[in-house]
């Protein structure tokens, strides 16, 4: 199975927080902006990719119990809410490309859904 | 939306204070508080904002100044794109008869760079009220976009829509309880508006409204619920 450090190296990842945590194993993963649809969809383990970087990423993806989380275009959270993914040990993934770009190189790794990861 | 037929419609279902609220501006508010003149009824001037998670945040003020500031503020945090009237339809500003003003060219349905945080605080410094809009709604909603309402979120309400039942509502939002709940119509149509939200305030102007929204001071505000 491929780590959170694979990821980061094929795919030119800036890693945003949780630099001791990348050798987490990427189970599964998922793409949305509406958070509602994360919490329902997204499964533990796995890698969230999103352009979405309010507060609420990191809560959902501790909450979850998420491998870490791709930000995409640019979506830079305030040094506070990086503070709170530090602490929280949620893996925040920066990069410049858009999700469509980021979920082709994932698939590309192997990485699936959940759903079809069996 | 002609501004003396939102007032007559006003009237007709015994509002005594309504808001307009366009997408990102505000320039159609001041031309229904013309033809709203000696109607008894109070027309609020405000926006209804898109935030940078695409949550819409009702943006009410209580004097005109505070509102163009706003609305100038949001729209130097909009993207400058032109409107596709074939997809958005023409965004007309018209004048107190409902005369045809100008045509806005830019694009209004889009989102201002800025999060749902920050547009409660520029709202908030600037005198208004900021109300989460139509949160049970699937999209453009605090919590469709954001999973559940925000830790630091400082709203003064939020509002659900005509449809939301009690019974069901805060069974499936349970986070809703902590908070002041409105009902508005969120009328695009005359036979949309209605009458749902009471405030008891002092002031017909409505600048009580935040502490109605708090139950402080004898002030109130109560939703007319429909039958579960």
């Amino acid at each position: 199975m491929v780590t959170l450090r694979d990821v980061v190296r094929k795919l030119e990842l800036e890693v945003l927080t949780g630099e001791g945590l990348l050798d987490r194993p990427v189970s599964s993963g998922y793409a949305a902006d509406l958070l509602s649809c994360v919490i329902a969809r997204a499964k533990s383990g796995g890698v969230w990719v999103t352009l979405q970087s309010h507060a609420n990423v990191v809560a959902v993806a501790s909450l979850l119990g998420l491998a870490g989380v791709i930000v995409t275009e640019d979506g830079r959270p305030d040094d506070d809410i990086l503070a709170r993914a530090e602490s929280e040990g949620v893996v925040l993934l920066g990069t410049p490309s858009t999700t469509f770009t980021v979920v082709g190189s994932l698939t590309a790794l192997g990485v699936r859904e959940a759903s079809s990861a069996v | 939306m002609i501004p003396p037929l939102i007032v007559r419609r006003a009237q007709e279902l015994g509002l005594g204070l309504i808001a307009i609220t366009d997408h990102n501006a505000c320039d159609n508010a001041s031309a229904v508080q013309e033809a709203a003149r000696g109607s008894g009824v109070t027309v609020l001037p405000g926006l209804e904002l898109q935030t940078r998670e695409e949550v819409h945040i009702l943006c009410l003020f209580f004097s005109s100044q505070s509102c163009r500031q706003w609305h100038d503020h949001v729209q130097a945090l909009l993207p400058d794109l032109p409107n596709d009237e074939d997809h958005f339809g023409p965004q007309f500003v018209v004048d107190a008869t409902g005369e045809w003003a100008r045509t806005e060219e830019r694009l209004l349905a889009a989102s201002a760079d800025l999060t749902v945080e920050e547009a409660v605080q520029g709202v908030h410094s600037l005198g208004g009220l900021a109300i989460a809009a139509h949160v049970d709604r699937p999209s453009y909603s605090l919590i469709s976009n954001l999973g559940f309402i925000p830790q630091n979120f400082r709203a003064d309400a939020l509002e659900v829509t005509p449809r939301f039942v009690p019974s069901t509502g805060y069974a499936k939002w349970p986070q809703l309880a902590d908070w002041p709940l409105v009902v508005s119509s969120d009328a695009h149509r005359l036979c949309e508006m209605q009458r749902r939200t009471l405030f008891r305030i002092a002031d017909p102007k409505g600048s009580d409204l935040p502490m109605a929204l708090r139950g402080e001071g004898g002030r109130s505000a109560r939703v007319h619920w429909p039958a579960a």
